[in-house]
């Protein structure tokens, strides 16, 4: 009952949202709102919690079944931590409509909890769409100019993926001994081999397509460069964590035969991701693609740990879905901060910022070698494991993944370099007084950083069962 | 025990902790008394630590376990044994000056950027010695890379200069290729071995059960980790660049501490080193070779900066020669020595620059003897130990690698002291330029010309003296000496090597090298006592001058071409290939639907057929009693 009473506090707020008018309060009731059920995923994250079961769809067996294992509260929380942070970071910003905006950006939230909870396939897929449409209108709404159709091709790409994947619900559900859509009996559907191999390519088409693993990526970079900051940092935070988030519920043990004789095929495709978004990152100006194609490469490399099937390797991605959410959010925080106050997101205009803003750029540098996983910062840790067990797969892709190291250090330290350092730009000069709120998440995300960074062990300890659940049988 | 050691790391962090985050608060001089306080506290606890040692042997305190799971295990823990000890000496007692030092060098800067400056230099102690202490690989990296951070951002200190920005950035990333070496290392330990702790893997057991792949596979990547820390081709050229950084800087992090990180982690791993012939020869040739191609380029700068980095640069390449030749304790005897009389020449330099007004252009120095007597007879005796005569440390410490590398081969003997002739003849031609003859600045820094504080002197001062007698703890049992630190060593790298030389050989050999090493020097003073040298006129002048041109080597056969592969990637491979494949296949749907929306053009004899296509189809399939569903997996199972 908590799980639903705790999904059901953003929708709420949400519709409260939709029926006031008054935006007086916007802000503040969907910081609360968040707020509390940050409270609530804490609680989830540190106690046993009971599944929540009850009849939904009958005719078709299909039952709403919530619960909350080790990978849904490790992404639960990472939701509950980004969305409050965001509404705090952002609620200066001028935003038309912005009751609206916020109750749509709750929704979202709401969706993605929802897709980390679900333990029926079918209620899965209803989340899966819920969390997408509210971003859609969030998109084309209050994007960038070339909104329209940018958000078009990213709503058309992902959808296309979410029909593959729901084709491939229905495959599995139909050879399900008891017509059923939990995990459970979707673990011991009787496939065939030929039936678990076209289960797998639509499931994983869709995941591919979310996360997003090379060459399916090319709607991402866009994406965030024209949605409203506040939204990207949900996509790039949050979202593309559901295509990580279902390789490890479903595909993984739903078709483990499968996964595995195409490990080597999807490993390659993610490291070859990694080093071209990497070599891409280089050369880009504007901070938001640069952003972009650095989380792509990141995401390459965990996409890459996942399917080497090991154990270490699960346990790195499982602590960097929560590491890589966090910084890539304070990154993006910075990035909006940035354009905001000079108007541009273009590095060849900025400069200066340590003599303007010397705590932002602090900050930045502070983000900036979590992004390039420097010991002791949260994602060395996960990295450490991840490249591990790349390197227990095939010795050699590691060294050519690791290759990545070395070109995040250029593009992250070219990117600090233009931002903060040097004279201080015109555009930089144009900076109005430090954005409080937003260096008050920053620092409080840094902290998280470090804590979990030099003492990861909660986070190892919250994900063991899912662990467990996967390799020992 | 617990207590000492977690102290010694804490104090740094505390320093640091209390200068960043007050750096809007506190007063200069509260900034100054904490940062150098802590440093000595920490300097205290060590000799604490060393005599524990001496006293009780090696000591591992377990602080908690920074990664536990079912699959792996590193703890977090520290260790003081005969090795770590002394280097915790070393680092703390040469940063106590050094942070002493600072307090006067950089009293010109802000209070924000004065607290900047000490929490960097905090945090880099703070590193240092969790590089030192580490009882695994792993906490050894963590240290590893704090340095570089550290590293990086006191290069950049002053960061409106774009210069500097990018002599930071390129210490980084040069560094960082280095590490990825060392991560790969790690693996492949972990992989082999399910653990990186000392106590397991530098074992006769673990050495078993590696094969000789291995070995050599781990030890050419530690190797490359080494390289980019410790400055040695190909990855040497960040460090000369590295200069950019306030001079104290120079002194601790380039020159007495950081960049000796290589030759800690090949001693600490001699076990897997001496396992490997191959690596053994790869690691002397590395070293000679770069002791001596920065030697020569030494002979050419005229930054007084650049001649003593070059200088490290080489000094570096001697130590591994030594690594190689399997004289381990000769290595870190070289570090040691290494440390006292570079910190000094540097700190000896900050001293020049700082009374120079920030000229650092020896070609414009001169006579400065008589201005700076303190100033001028430290560096003197920096100059005499580095040029290895004898009785001063750098003789004792460079005279036992090279009597053991002519037990391994006369070349790198003779290579060496070929090596060790450029030294005496640069280090003295920066001493005659820069303190004999005739003044050559402008009216105004002659006018201005000073002794540096109580601050900086004292520093020059006792380093001189460390310099001057460090050789001590070293004194051959040729000689009728003891030689302590090798006795030290011995738990870590075992019984020294009995050379097979005869002591007439040995004589010889040292006297040999001190002759040319003597003779070179006066060569040196002879030629620019009274006079700098001229802009290089030689075509080899002119390459030694320019430094091999090996930036522009790296410059234009790796870096632009990379630069070029990135932007071919973004902008026809992503943007057209990738990209035009997506929107084209948008198009083509685009298309399709407007040429079958065509069909629907209002006959009614149309319709009727594609109701009776319809009506077909379906009843195939019910024939077939197969429903959609039973279709599809239908197909699949064919496939």
């Amino acid at each position: 009952m908590f799980l639903l009473i705790f999904l059901l506090i953003p929708i709420i707020a949400a519709v409260f949202l939709f029926i006031v008018k008054k935006e007086t309060s916007s802000n503040a009731i969907a910081i609360s709102a968040g707020l509390l059920t940050l409270l609530g995923a804490v609680y989830i994250a540190v106690n046993k919690i009971d599944n929540f079961d009850a009849t939904w769809l009958l005719s078709i067996n299909s039952r709403f079944v919530l619960q909350a294992d080790g990978l849904a509260k490790i992404l639960v929380l990472l939701t509950a931590i980004s969305f409050p942070a965001i509404f705090i970071a952002t609620q200066k910003n001028q935003i038309q409509n912005k009751n609206s905006f916020l109750g749509l950006m709750l929704l979202t939230q709401a969706g993605l909890m929802g897709v980390f909870l679900a333990g029926d396939a079918l209620l899965f897929y209803f989340f899966w769409e819920l969390a997408l449409i509210p971003v859609y209108f969030l998109c084309s709404i209050w994007g960038g100019e070339k909104r329209i159709a940018i958000t078009f091709k990213f709503f058309i790409y992902t959808f296309l993926g979410s029909l593959f994947m729901l084709i491939g619900i229905i495959l599995v559900y139909s050879n399900t001994p008891d017509h059923s859509f939990l995990i459970e009996s979707f673990k011991h559907a009787s496939l065939t081999n030929g039936q678990q191999l076209a289960a797998f390519a639509l499931f994983f088409t869709a995941f591919a397509i979310k996360m997003p693993i090379f060459p399916l990526h090319t709607w991402q970079p866009d994406a965030y460069e024209q949605s409203p900051t506040a939204v990207t940092m949900v996509l790039s935070a949050v979202m593309v964590k559901m295509g990580l988030y279902g390789v490890i519920r479903w595909l993984l043990p739903l078709f483990p035969a499968a996964a595995a004789s195409h490990a080597h095929f999807v490993i390659v495709l993610s490291l070859i991701g990694v080093i071209y978004a990497s070599f891409i990152a280089i050369r880009q100006d504007d901070v938001k693609r640069l952003i972009a194609y650095s989380s792509i490469a990141h995401i390459g490399l965990m996409s890459a740990a996942l399917f080497t099937n090991t154990s270490i390797g699960m346990q790195g991605v499982l602590v960097q879905l929560f590491s890589h959410g966090i910084n890539v959010l304070g990154l993006w925080i910075i990035a909006d901060v940035l354009e905001q106050q000079t108007g541009t997101r273009s590095m060849k205009a900025l400069g200066g910022l340590a003599k303007k803003q010397p705590t932002l750029a602090i900050l930045l540098v502070g983000f900036a070698f979590a992004n390039i996983a420097l010991p002791l910062t949260n994602a060395f840790v996960g990295e450490f494991l991840m490249f591990n067990a790349i390197f227990q797969f095939n010795p050699w892709m590691a060294a050519i993944a690791g290759v990545s190291v070395v070109l995040a250090a250029i593009y992250t330290l070219n990117m600090v370099q233009k931002i903060a350092y040097g004279n201080i730009s015109e555009a930089t000069s144009a900076m109005s007084t430090p954005n409080k709120s937003a260096q008050a998440v920053l620092i409080v995300l840094l902290v998280i950083v470090f804590i979990t960074g030099v003492y990861p062990q909660p986070l190892f300890n919250m994900t063991a069962d899912t662990l467990h659940q996967l390799f020992v049988k | 025990m617990k207590v000492i050691i977690g102290l010694i790391v804490l104090w740094p962090l505390a320093g640091f902790l209390f200068n960043g985050l007050g750096r809007n608060i506190w007063s200069k001089k509260t900034i100054a008394y904490k940062a150098t306080g802590y440093i000595v506290c920490s300097f205290i606890f060590s000799i604490l630590a060393f005599f524990n040692v001496q006293s009780s042997g090696a000591a591992t305190v377990h602080f908690f376990d920074f990664i536990n799971t079912d699959t792996i295990k590193i703890p977090f823990d520290l260790k003081v044994d005969a090795l770590s000890s002394l280097f915790l000496l070393v680092i703390t007692g040469v940063g106590s000056l050094i942070h002493l030092y600072s307090t006067a060098y950089m009293k010109d800067e802000e209070a924000p950027h004065y607290a900047r400056y000490f929490a960097y230099l905090n945090l880099f102690v703070f590193s240092m010695l969790l590089l030192v202490l580490g009882d695994n690989y792993v906490i050894m990296f963590i240290g590893w890379e704090g340095v570089g951070l550290c590293s990086y951002l006191l290069i950049g200190y002053w960061f409106t200069n774009a210069t500097y920005n990018y002599a930071a950035k390129k210490a980084f990333i040069m560094n960082r290729i280095g590490d990825l070496g060392f991560l790969l290392a790690i693996f492949w330990l972990i992989v082999k071995l399910g653990t990186v702790s000392y106590g397991t893997v530098l074992t006769a057991e673990s050495l078993a059960k590696l094969s000789t792949t291995d070995i050599t596979a781990i030890t050419l990547l530690l190797f490359v980790g080494a390289m980019g820390k410790s400055a040695q081709i190909p990855l040497y050229t960040w460090l000369p660049d590295a200069m950019a950084g306030p001079t104290p800087v120079s002194a601790l992090i380039h020159a007495a501490t950081m960049v000796t990180a290589g030759i800690y982690m090949i001693t600490r791993s001699n076990i897997l080193f001496s396992a490997s012939e191959f690596t053994g020869h790869v690691v002397a040739i590395v070293g000679i070779s770069t002791a001596l191609l920065s030697a020569t380029i030494a002979l050419k700068q005229n930054d007084i900066k650049k001649v003593l980095a070059y200088s490290t640069v080489s000094q570096l390449g001697y130590m591994f020669l030594g690594l190689g030749v399997g004289a381990y304790s000769g290595a870190v005897f070289h570090v040691i020595t290494h440390a006292f009389f570079k910190a000094l020449l540097f700190l000896g330099a900050g001293s020049v620059i700082h009374a120079m007004h920030h000229e650092q252009d020896i070609r414009k120095m001169g006579g400065l003897k008589s201005k700076l007597p303190i100033t001028h007879i430290t560096f003197l005796i920096g100059c005499i130990a580095i040029a290895g005569v004898p009785p001063f440390s750098g003789f004792f410490s460079k005279d036992e690698i090279l009597s053991a590398a002519f037990a391994k081969s006369p070349v790198y003997w003779v290579l060496g002291v070929i090596g060790a002739a450029m030294t005496a003849f640069y280090m003295f031609r920066l001493y005659a330029t820069t303190f004999l003859g005739q003044f050559r600045g402008t009216e105004e820094q002659a006018h201005h010309l000073h002794e540096s504080p109580v601050a900086m002197t004292l520093p020059l001062i006792l380093l001189a003296v460390a310099s001057a007698i460090a050789g001590a703890i070293g004194i051959p049992e040729l000689m009728g000496g003891h030689h302590w630190l090798s006795h030290q060593l011995i738990p870590i790298v075992g019984e020294a090597h009995e050379t097979s030389l005869s002591h007439t050989t040995e004589w010889a050999l040292m006297a040999a090298s001190v002759s040319i090493a003597v003779i070179a020097l006066f060569i040196a003073v002879q030629k620019y006592k009274r006079q700098a040298d001229d802009e290089p006129h030689s075509a080899l002048g002119k390459f030694l001058y320019n430094k091999w041109h090996v930036d522009e080597l790296y410059g234009n056969a790796i870096i632009q071409p990379l630069n070029k592969f990135a932007g071919f990637l973004k902008e026809t491979v992503e943007k057209n290939i990738i990209d035009g494949a997506v929107n084209g296949t948008g198009k083509l749907v685009q298309y399709s639907a407007r040429k079958l929306r065509l069909i629907q053009n209002g006959q009614v004899g149309y319709y009727i057929l594609f109701i009776v296509i319809g009506i077909i189809v379906l009843f195939l399939c019910w024939f077939n009693d197969i429903a959609i569903l039973h279709f599809l997996s239908y197909l699949t199972k064919k496939s």
